[in-house]
C-alpha cells in the first residue's frame, strides 16, 4: 500500500489520482501505524510551510515522517519541509536535508509558474528514462538552495535544487504528478524503487 | 528554461462544453471531458474550464466534473466562473483543480483575494480581468464585460497581485473574438506592472499573434478557446512554428 500523508496543505488528491493511474492503490492518511506500513509514504504538499510545520508539530507527524525507513517521496512543500529552515514564516523544518529554503529574490516574475528542464545527476533512479530536453511542471515562490543531496537542478532567476536525495528519503519541487507523461515516468520511478 | 505556456480554454455549461467545437475525431463535441483529454494529448501545457451556468441549483454538477477532470487529467488546470466565496473555492479545490479563477467576486469584495491566497495558497489564486479601452484607457469591466467599473486596468492588476493572486488573465475584450491579434501594448505594461505571471487572452486568430505576444510582451502564457475548438490552429503546429521562431515551448 502507498499512503500519501495527510495534512493541512492541499493536493493530497492530485497527487492520489495519479498514483492511481500507474495502476497502484494508495490511501491519504495521517494514521502514524498506517504510514509506517506503507511501502511508500509520498509528502505532498502547497501552501505556507509555517503553517504546515505547527501541524505536523501538533500531530506527532514530524517525528514520524524522519524516523520512516521505506522509501519516502517529498513532493513541492513536501521537499522544502525536509530541509532545515524555511524562510517562508521563517521556521524550523524536518532537517533531513542539511539545506535552506529561501525567497526567489524579485528579478523575474514570482512563483516561478509553468514548465522547465531538469540538469540531471546520472544514474539516479528516479530519473531512470528521464532527459534534459524533458520538462516538469513547477509553482512555487520558495527555493531549496543547492547543496550535496541536489540530484537535480533548474535554472529560474538563481540555480536551485529540483530534486533531492538522501538514504531513503526522496524529494521533487516540481509536481511529478502535474507534469504528463515525464511525471508519470518519474511516479513510477519512485513507487517501483 | 521556463516555457511559454500555451492554454485552451473550455467553456461549460451545465456540465457541457459550449460553443461550437468541430472537431471530426471526438465522438461527442460537448463532453469536456473528451475535448480535455484531446488537448493533453496535443501537447497543451494546462487547461481553464471557465463555468457559464447561470443558476446556483445547475452549478452543483460543476464539483462533479471538476473531479473527474482532475482523476484523467495529468496537467494543471484552472477552475473559474462563478466562484463568489472562500467556500465556492474549496470546493473546486477540494474536487481537485488545481487553481481558481475569480472575477467579478474580486472586485465588489477585493479581501476575497486575500481570503483566497492566505487559505489556499497564491498559487491557487488566479485573478481574471476583462478590460476595454475607453478614451484612451484600458478599464475593468464585470459581469461577463457587461459592468463598467471606472476601474483602471493596472491600478486593478496592481492591487490584485498586492492582495496575494498568484497570477493573473487578461482578457482584451476589444479583441476578444476578433482574431486579429492579441493587445499587446496593455499586456506589457501590466506585466511590468506586476511580479506575477500573466497570461494573455483575446484576440488570438494566427499563429503569429502568438509569436507576437511572445516576443514583444514578458507574458508567461497565451489563452485562447475559438481558434482551437475549431482547428483553425492545432496546438502540435502551434508549438512547433514558435519553437522554430526561437521562442521557449515545451
Amino acid at each position: 500500500m502507498i499512503a500519501i500523508v495527510k495534512y493541512n496543505a492541499g493536493n493530497s488528491t492530485s497527487v492520489k489520482n495519479a498514483v492511481e493511474r500507474l495502476g497502484f492503490t494508495c490511501t491519504i492518511t495521517n494514521d502514524h501505524q498506517a504510514l509506517k506500513n506503507a511501502s511508500k509514504v509520498i509528502f505532498p504538499g502547497v501552501g505556507a510551510a509555517s503553517r504546515a510545520m505547527t501541524y505536523l508539530k501538533e500531530t506527532g507527524l514530524d517525528k514520524l515522517i524522519v524516523a520512516l525507513d521505506q522509501p519516502v517521496l517529498g513532493i513541492c512543500l513536501g521537499q522544502q519541509l525536509l530541509c532545515t529552515h524555511s524562510e517562508e514564516g521563517n521556521v524550523d523544518c524536518l532537517g533531513i536535508f542539511n539545506a535552506q529554503v529561501k525567497k526567489f529574490p524579485p528579478y523575474g516574475s514570482v512563483p516561478h509558474m509553468g514548465w522547465n528542464t531538469l540538469a540531471i545527476r546520472p544514474s539516479q533512479a528516479l530519473f531512470k528514462n528521464i532527459t534534459e530536453q524533458d520538462d516538469v511542471y513547477f509553482v512555487h515562490s520558495y527555493y531549496c538552495e543547492l547543496s550535496k543531496y541536489t540530484i537535480a537542478s533548474c535554472d529560474y532567476i538563481t540555480t536551485f535544487s529540483a530534486a533531492m536525495q538522501k538514504d531513503n528519503f526522496y524529494a521533487t519541487q516540481f509536481h511529478p504528478e502535474k507534469s504528463a507523461s515525464v511525471g508519470e515516468i518519474i511516479l513510477n520511478n519512485f513507487l517501483q524503487l | 528554461m521556463l516555457k511559454k505556456r500555451i492554454i485552451p480554454c473550455l467553456d461549460i455549461k451545465e456540465g457541457r462544453t459550449v460553443k461550437g467545437i468541430n472537431f471530426i475525431d471526438i465522438q461527442d463535441a460537448g463532453d469536456p471531458l473528451a475535448l480535455a483529454k484531446r488537448y493533453v494529448q496535443e501537447g497543451a501545457d494546462e487547461l481553464v474550464f471557465l463555468d457559464i451556468t447561470a443558476t446556483q441549483e445547475k452549478r452543483k454538477t460543476l464539483v462533479a466534473l471538476v473531479a473527474q477532470i482532475a482523476k484523467e487529467i495529468n496537467i494543471p488546470f484552472t477552475v473559474g466562473g462563478g466562484i463568489n466565496s472562500l467556500d465556492d473555492a474549496k470546493r473546486i479545490i477540494d474536487a481537485g483543480a488545481d487553481k481558481v479563477s475569480v472575477n467579478s467576486a474580486a472586485i465588489k469584495s477585493p479581501s476575497l483575494i486575500s481570503d483566497l491566497a492566505l487559505e489556499l495558497g497564491s498559487q491557487c489564486v488566479v485573478v481574471a480581468m476583462d478590460i476595454k479601452m475607453e478614451q484612451g484607457e484600458w478599464m475593468v469591466y464585470i459581469n461577463g464585460g457587461k459592468v463598467a467599473t471606472g476601474i483602471k486596468a493596472l491600478d486593478w492588476a496592481k492591487q490584485a497581485a498586492f492582495l496575494g493572486a498568484g497570477e493573473l488573465l487578461v482578457t482584451a475584450m476589444d479583441n476578444d473574438g476578433t482574431q486579429k491579434g492579441f493587445a499587446l501594448s496593455i499586456l506589457e505594461a501590466i506585466s511590468k506592472a506586476v511580479v506575477i505571471p500573466i497570461i494573455a487572452s483575446g484576440g488570438a486568430g494566427t499563429q503569429e499573434h502568438f509569436k507576437d505576444l511572445f516576443i514583444h510582451t514578458q507574458v508567461s502564457a497565451a489563452l485562447a478557446a475559438s481558434v482551437f475548438h475549431f482547428s483553425t490552429i492545432a496546438i502540435p503546429e502551434l508549438k512547433n512554428y514558435l519553437k522554430i521562431q526561437h521562442i521557449p515551448i515545451r
